[in-house]
């Protein structure tokens, strides 16, 4: 009801709805999605995708190390050498499916150890250069071939844009948390109508408005029903299961949203971050478990979905004295999807000797984020190279055993 | 003939009624671009003094009397009359005490309080821009924050950001660039932000384990931000020379800190003193002067004098300068060795800036600023204007990256953001927000009367079919409220 009202507002935004249903009807041409999710502090990848074949591993980490699989409370076993975080165990099914794959010793090549510095080059796409004003999301939306510029094309989960979302085309944000359902004026609608009167102009605020009101109808239609919170079985409003679901409950009804960032922070385990309990731990099973429903809930678009899950860089080999990790350098970045051909761990692995590691104490970067972002773009959204080179300029992807990440 | 003489006297009148119509309109837009909008009072006050008036006595603000009730509001805020040896001592990070580690949680309560400085300085800057009556003082120090940005959340900046505003910004706003360059370029918080404070010769004595050698991300947004611009005839040799240039300026380290100051130390053991090749002269190894010398070099080079002329043309006129207005602009800088007061002369007495009506989108700080000052609130709670700002993409000392923020319509113009600032204007319009005790909607007639000659026919039309409790509203989150 409140949809059809809306399309009637003007015959712009009529046409740029219809030409998104255009593409959706179309059974061989089935939207592909992305969805990334930025774990902003850096994440400790090391206890993430356990080198447990390292016994530098062990020896670095006398307090935070995970056992080895078999033992009690042990690491899950992904392959001869690594294991993943018992935490995550609500993962385990999509390894086992082949469609979750790690890119371990992934990383930016800039050395920089500042989560600003850091967070800035993952989102701008251009490590080393601040200057760049827009985020590769946003140049790889402008990327994208049959799009209207409709703001639900590319949705930001959280209060405001993140830099990775910024540049010329319009976007949308949406915090799904507990504030999910808190009203805007604005959607009243003998304030609406006001407004609507006062904005009707042909200039660029009056069409900034108009989408602006048209996303924010479409997005608040596709929004399941917050939790009863009396209820004692659901999960915590603010829980990322939560808002996972949500997500992915918008995603299976809008099916316009083509691009989709979620930000999770409180990776920055200085201090007393815990094994296989303990403060990362109590961070990562709803990551996983999130993770999972996500995919459960988005039912057969989960075939043409990707999510890839990135932190700024990784965190020092050694545990330092508080029982904890520092800013250090390389990471695993996690890939899953229906089309991602996974089951097994991708990019070369340095190790952890002291001759490997990187400034003698982190582990080195192998392969570049960009260079795991790039078969994901290329073969997953199906963009040819030249958009590539829009996306992230200057780089191009070397040959590797990425080109098998997606099938 | 009598007529002709009713028809005479008719045009005569429509004629001044229409020549009052403008220069009403040129009154709301000097204090869209001096000022950070129209208040009752100040529309009043440039009706008085004209508009050549106003502009003479903005540009002299130490001459302006400081509104009494605004120094009072100030001195409350303790944290502002520290320096950054004071914030550090008595806010920053805690140290060992006989060998003794301070505790995590320790360390955390501390951080917690240091948060108060920050508050602090967000309260002082928004109260200033609401009711300092030097309001392009003001004005500029949004330009040149911008423009030397110093992110807040950066570790130790959390602790600096505002004594950086305070000692190195607003004392030099309207003043030589060269000053400005200087006090930024020494300043713990820039020192810090841009890493200089850990740039130092390599295999030189002095260094603490944190400084590994040669950093030259300072020495690099030194030229391309600050000075010459991006592109603009240098090369990765000038960067790395400047960057051995400024070796061995940083900070005092927490064992050795001074009872005060600013904490800026020149290091002679980190420093590379060896002789140097920067933009094309040669520049004999000589400490701390060097890098004197090449802030001299680089402040009264031609490509800096357009690169700030382009960017003040820009924030006071529009988008894309007028190339001509540019040129005059830079060539005034250039002759005057600097002086913002003569440059921003050339540019308020243009034909370009006076015909550049509403032609800029405001920035939501310029937005939400200029929709309290048309409301005539008082914002005791500055919290949810700094949320909105924040919420708007704009948190005040917010901006991670050291080129600032952008003031372009392309910057800040989006679906999004324009729902959001009409959500904004109509909590404030209706006296929701929580900024004074007992917050009450807002007259529409008043803000009519200030704003009118600002407002197309259009957006008066819907005003006046609305009622009357959303008209306040409508004025302040309209399309024509967005510009400046």
């Amino acid at each position: 009801m409140r949809r059809r009202d809306f399309l009637g507002l003007s015959a712009g935004a009529s046409l740029v709805a219809l030409n998104g249903r255009a593409w959706g009807v179309s059974a061989d041409a089935a939207p592909k999605r992305l969805v990334v999710v930025l774990l902003r502090g850096a994440v400790d990848g090391l206890n993430v995708v356990v080198p447990y074949g390292d016994d530098a591993y062990y020896a670095a980490r006398p307090t935070i190390a995970i056992a080895k699989p078999g033992a009690q409370d042990g690491a899950l076993a992904l392959d001869e050498h690594f294991a993943l975080h018992p935490a995550l165990s609500g993962l385990l099914p999509l390894w086992q499916e082949k469609q979750l794959a790690f890119v371990h010793a992934a990383g930016s090549p800039d050395p920089t150890r500042s989560h600003f510095d850091a967070q800035l080059f993952i989102e701008n796409g251009t490590p080393g250069r601040r200057a760049t004003a827009d985020g590769w999301m946003n140049r790889l939306l402008a990327a994208m071939p049959g799009l209207s510029r409709d703001p639900t094309e590319a949705v930001a989960v959280g209060p405001t844009l993140p830099q990775i979302l910024k540049g010329r085309m319009p976007v949308a944000n949406l915090p799904l948390g507990p504030a999910a359902a808190t009203p805007l004026a604005i959607d009243k609608p003998e304030i609406a109508s006001a407004f609507d009167r006062l904005y009707a102009g042909k200039d660029a605020i009056g069409q900034a408005y108009r989408q602006g009101r048209m996303a924010r109808a479409e997005l608040i239609a596709g929004l399941p029903a917050p939790p009863d919170p009396t209820d004692g079985g659901a999960p915590a409003p603010n829980g990322l299961p939560a808002v996972a679901a949500r997500l992915a409950g918008l995603m299976a009804h809008n099916r316009k949203i083509r691009l989709a960032l979620v930000s999770l922070g409180g990776w920055d385990t200085h201090v007393r971050q815990g094994n296989h309990a303990g403060q990362l731990a109590e961070r990562l099973r709803p990551l996983g478990d999130g993770l999972a429903a996500f995919a459960k809930a988005l039912g057969r678009d989960w075939q043409d979905t990707a999510i890839v899950v990135l932190s700024e860089f990784g965190r020092t080999v050694r545990e330092n004295g508080d029982g904890g990790t520092d800013h250090g350098h390389g990471n695993a970045v996690w890939v899953l999807g229906g089309a991602v051909q996974g089951g097994r761990i991708y990019g070369g692995w340095p190790g952890l000797g002291t001759d490997a590691l990187y400034e003698n104490r982190d582990l080195a970067v192998t392969t570049d984020f960009r260079a795991v972002l790039a078969p994901v773009v290329a073969r997953h959204l199906r963009l040819p190279d030249r958009a590539l080179a829009t996306i992230f300029p200057g780089f191009s992807p070397p040959r590797s055993d990425l080109d098998r990440l997606i099938a | 003939m009598t007529i002709l003489l009713v028809l005479l006297f008719a045009a005569l009148f429509s004629k001044a009624e229409a020549a009052e119509r403008a220069s009403d309109r040129q009154v709301l837009h000097i204090l869209d671009r001096l000022a950070f909008g129209p208040t009752t009072a100040d529309v009043k006050h440039v009706k008085a003094i004209g508009i050549e008036g106003y502009i003479a006595e903005q540009l002299d603000p130490d001459a302006i009397l400081e509104s009494s009730e605004l120094t009072n509001r100030l001195a409350g805020l303790a944290t502002l009359k520290l320096d950054p040896v004071q914030l550090f001592a008595e806010y920053g990070p805690l140290r060992a005490t006989d060998g003794m580690q301070p505790s995590p949680e320790d360390q955390k309560a501390r951080r917690q309080r240091a948060r108060l400085i920050l508050e602090q300085a967000q309260a002082a800057r928004i109260w200033r821009a609401l009711h300092s009556p030097r309001q392009l003082q003001e004005v500029m120090v949004d330009f040149w924050y911008n423009h030397f940005n110093v992110f807040a959340n950066k570790a130790l900046d959390r602790l600096w950001v505002g004594a950086y505003e305070a000692e190195a910004i607003r004392p030099y706003a309207l003043g030589r660039f060269r000053d400005l360059l200087g006090a930024t370029a020494h300043h713990p918080a820039m020192l810090f932000y841009l890493d200089n404070a850990q740039n130092a010769a390599p295999g030189s004595k002095g260094l603490n384990g944190r400084e590994a050698g040669i950093n030259e991300n300072y020495a690099r947004e030194l030229m391309e931000l600050h000075t010459l611009g991006a592109d603009r005839g240098y090369t990765q040799d000038d960067v790395v020379a400047l960057a051995r240039i400024l070796t061995g300026w940083g900070l005092a380290r927490p064992n050795a800190l001074p009872a005060s100051g600013s904490g800026f130390v020149f290091y002679p053991a980190r420093h590379d003193n060896g002789d140097k090749h920067f933009l094309g002269q040669d520049i004999a190894g000589n400490g701390e002067a060097e890098g004197e010398k090449a802030l001299d070099l680089l402040a009264a080079g031609p490509a800096t004098a357009r690169h700030i002329a382009f960017e003040l043309a820009q924030y006071f006129v529009a988008d894309q300068p007028p190339a001509a207005l540019v040129e005059r602009l830079a060539a005034r800088f250039q002759e005057t060795g600097g002086d913002m007061k003569s440059t921003l002369k050339v540019l308020f007495a243009s034909r370009e800036f006076r015909d550049s009506t509403g032609v800029k989108y405001k920035s939501p700080y310029h937005f939400v600023l200029s929709a309290a000052r048309a409301a005539g609130v008082s914002a005791d709670n500055p919290k949810p204007l700094l949320g909105a700002m924040a919420r708007l993409g704009q948190p005040l000392y917010g901006c991670m990256t050291p080129d600032g923020y952008r003031d372009t319509e392309a910057a800040w113009l989006s679906p999004d953001a324009s729902l959001l600032r009409v959500n904004f204007a109509k909590a404030l319009a209706g006296g929701n927000l929580p900024i004074v005790d007992g917050a009450k909607p807002v007259e529409a007639a008043p803000l009519l009367a200030t704003l009118a000659t600002g407002l197309s026919g259009r957006t008066r039309a819907a005003v006046a079919q609305a009622q009357p409790e959303l008209q306040a509203a409508l004025i302040l989150g309209s399309p024509d409220f967005m510009r400046r």
